[in-house]
């Protein structure tokens, strides 16, 4: 029977186009304005680390101006980033099962083939740790080994996209590439990765491609490259040379570890709260009690990643789906009245009520279904226009999951407003339509 | 076949109370083929609609098939609607985006058979009023005689024990109104029990049995001759 309903359903809206079409139309706008909204909120609130979201955290330690927080509003949180003594410091303990401080730095690219033009990239400096800790996904080889981390060694991993163009994708573990007029040996090359938001790092945009290579943080000093990211100062100081800025209070790193037991994450703490406490004892400016240990979940909520405003806009655009709706109700009404006579001849013919409700609802919901699909289509124009608007880059922001969450609220929200019009019609009286011929 | 005393119906509306029926007292035995005839607003098309469960009646007491019809619920009579009786209207009242195999289909489909007995169904009823050739065609690409003759094969298609026909050659030439008419004798003949109100008196005629309808009541029953005659002679023959 569902399949005989389908077919009338398919009949009723060639026979009747507009109507049919304009409310396909109010669906698919409403659907296209709803999904729009909510994939970008599924997409900035999701946690790409969730399956280690108890055992990772993000660590901040207070040493910032005695005079005033680092946030205005939430004065109990220590600063974004940390400076490059605490980061050091931090380096040393060996309570957790990885650690790595980490920040952005910029390299120019010298192709060996001399048809590719030099170019610029974005890369990270941090510990072998990074790779192993966030589950960085390799395609070739691996990470540089440990000694890399104590002692300079020029070695390089690769993203697969830098990979590509450098070497057509294919492996180039043992090969040399030149970044700043050094030479670079590759240990590994990553697999696709954007994690999204960029978790790790939210200070440049939580929505930013991750970098094009990493090096080694032990060669910052070898390197003295040229830094990227955001850097905040507090204390009016030297900053003239580079040895002078990292001496100095300025935050500009970050800093993760993993802790896997409870027993692990309670020595770590005390392990902050000491050594702010030791900082403060050598007359640092330090707070020993403001230290954070955030989980990736934790610390995308303090950035605040998924703003306010982002949760605004979902409900203005489901209140905008009902406003369609309702359109849709008084377009299914005129629609089934219209038909009115069809269905006492049916209800005459020994249809119940029952049927010709059915037969309705099915109706609303194949007409949802198209409208769905019409809907996604504006989702997808609309996210286009998003996506340009707040500079997200990398994966596609609709995936099956929001796919699957527009067809069951198309086909969900038509049925809803089919139900009174197809009650109306259901009680149409047999006799009534038959007797005015 | 179907035993109805005083019933009556009254139509409210705003301004005026309409007595469509009053005391209207009918009985029609199985097999019968009754004509109903009567002026215009004279409340056969109530009485018919009342027999066929389409409407509900205000007093009195209905029997359909020694069934007392008064208390059933709207689900209740859709199913008797759709297993015993059969209709067909003035206007034809097909519906116009169906093809003839799916007019016919319609009542099958709520019956719940199953597809090939719907498809057997559906052949052997529109072969049966000539229009087996045609059965993709849409009612608008019909003769009014043969969209009746439709009408009738979505009437007959259920095998209805009662078949109610209003004004079924209302619409039709004279030509195409004996058709329809010779189609209805040949369903009575196999025992279909007929009631047909009908205008013209020579249509009236060749029924078994006339019923005269006059402000809500019936006032006269003619019986016909060769009506009657047949029935001794079936009855005499065995
Ligand atoms: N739905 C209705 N509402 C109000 N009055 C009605 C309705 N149906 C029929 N009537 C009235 O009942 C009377 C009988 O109508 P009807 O049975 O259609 O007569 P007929 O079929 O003999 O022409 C008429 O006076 C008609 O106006
Ligand atoms: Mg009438």
């Amino acid at each position: 029977m569902f399949a005989y309903y389908l077919r009338l359903a398919l009949l009723s809206i060639r026979r009747n186009p507009v109507l049919s079409g304009l409310m396909m139309a109010a669906i698919a706008v409403g659907i296209g304005a709803f999904m729009t909204m909510l994939s970008v909120h599924h997409f900035m609130s999701g946690n790409p680390i969730w399956w280690k979201n108890d055992v990772l955290y993000a660590v901040g330690v207070d040493t910032w101006n005695p005079n005033e927080t680092y946030y205005q509003s939430r004065p109990e949180l220590p600063p974004q980033q940390l400076t490059y003594r605490d980061a050091k410091a931090l380096q040393a303990s060996d309570i957790p099962t990885y650690k790595a401080y980490m920040f952005n730095v910029v390299g120019v690219f010298q192709p060996e083939n001399e048809e590719i033009a030099p170019f610029i990239e974005r890369g990270r400096m941090t510990f072998n740790d990074f790779f192993a800790m966030f589950d960085v996904p390799f395609e070739y080889g691996g990470a540089w080994g440990e000694q890399a981390d104590r002692r300079d060694e020029f070695v390089v991993v690769l993203s697969r996209e830098i990979n590509d163009k450098l070497f057509g994708g294919e492996n180039s573990v043992g090969k040399r590439v030149v970044i700043d007029g050094r030479e670079f040996m590759v240990t590994g090359v990553l697999k696709e990765w954007h994690p999204a938001p960029k978790f790790y790092d939210v200070t440049t945009g939580a929505f930013q491609e991750p970098e094009a290579f990493y090096l080694p943080a032990q060669l910052y000093e070898t390197l003295q490259p040229d830094r990227s990211g955001n850097t905040n100062c507090w204390k009016p100081e030297n900053l003239d040379s580079f040895q002078a800025f990292n001496n100095s209070e300025c935050t500009w790193i970050q800093y993760w570890v993993q802790l896997d037991t409870r027993e692990q994450q309670q020595r770590y703490a005390d392990f902050l709260h000491a050594y702010l406490q030791e900082q403060a004892s050598v007359g640092r400016s330090a707070r020993p009690d403001q230290y954070l240990m955030a989980t990736p979940e934790e610390w995308l909520e303090i950035n605040e990643v998924v703003a306010d405003d982002n949760r605004v806009l979902v409900g203005l655009s489901f209140l905008f789906l009902i406003v369609c709706l309702l359109n849709t109700v008084g377009l299914l009404l005129a629609k089934f009245l219209g038909r009115a006579g069809d269905i006492s001849v049916r209800r005459a013919l020994g249809a119940s009520r029952l049927d010709i409700f059915r037969q309705q609802l099915i109706e609303c919901g194949f007409i949802g279904l198209l409208g769905g699909i019409a809907g996604l289509g504006l989702a997808g124009v609309g996210l286009m226009v998003v996506r340009k608007m707040y500079r997200f880059e990398g994966s596609s922001m609709m995936d099956g999951e929001m796919i699957l969450v527009a067809f069951i609220t198309a086909v969900l929200a038509s049925i809803a407003a089919g139900l009174w019009p197809a009650w109306q019609i259901c009680r149409v009286p047999p006799a009534g339509y038959l007797k005015t011929q | 076949m179907l035993k109805m005393q005083n019933i009556s119906k009254v139509y409210r509306t705003d301004l005026v109370q309409t007595h469509a029926l009053r005391d209207f007292s009918l009985e029609v035995a199985e097999g019968e083929f009754v004509a109903v005839t009567g002026p215009s607003g004279s409340g056969k098309t109530t009485f018919l609609n009342i027999a066929g469960l389409l409407e509900d009646f205000d007093g009195g007491s209905y029997l359909l098939d020694g069934e007392d019809v008064s208390n059933l619920n709207d689900n209740q009579r859709s199913k008797i609607r759709n297993a015993k009786i059969g209709f067909i209207f003035q206007g034809f009242n097909l519906i116009p985006d169906l093809n003839l195999w799916d007019n016919v289909d319609v009542p099958l489909r709520y019956r719940g058979f199953s597809a090939a007995e719907r498809s057997k169904r559906i052949k052997e009823a529109l072969e049966m009023v000539g229009l087996g050739s045609r059965m993709k065609h849409l009612p608008s690409q019909l003769s009014g005689g043969q969209q009746q003759r439709v009408a009738i094969a979505r009437a007959l298609a259920g095998t209805p024990r009662l078949i109610m026909a209003d004004e079924p050659t209302g619409n039709l030439d004279s030509l195409m109104a004996r058709q329809v008419m010779e189609l209805l004798e040949n369903i009575n003949e196999q025992g279909t029990t007929i009631i047909m109100v009908t205008h013209d008196p020579e249509l009236a005629r060749r029924a078994h049995r006339n019923v005269h309808v006059m402000d809500g009541q019936v006032t006269d029953f003619t019986e016909f001759e060769r009506a009657a005659n047949k029935r001794e002679r079936d009855a005499l023959g065995g």
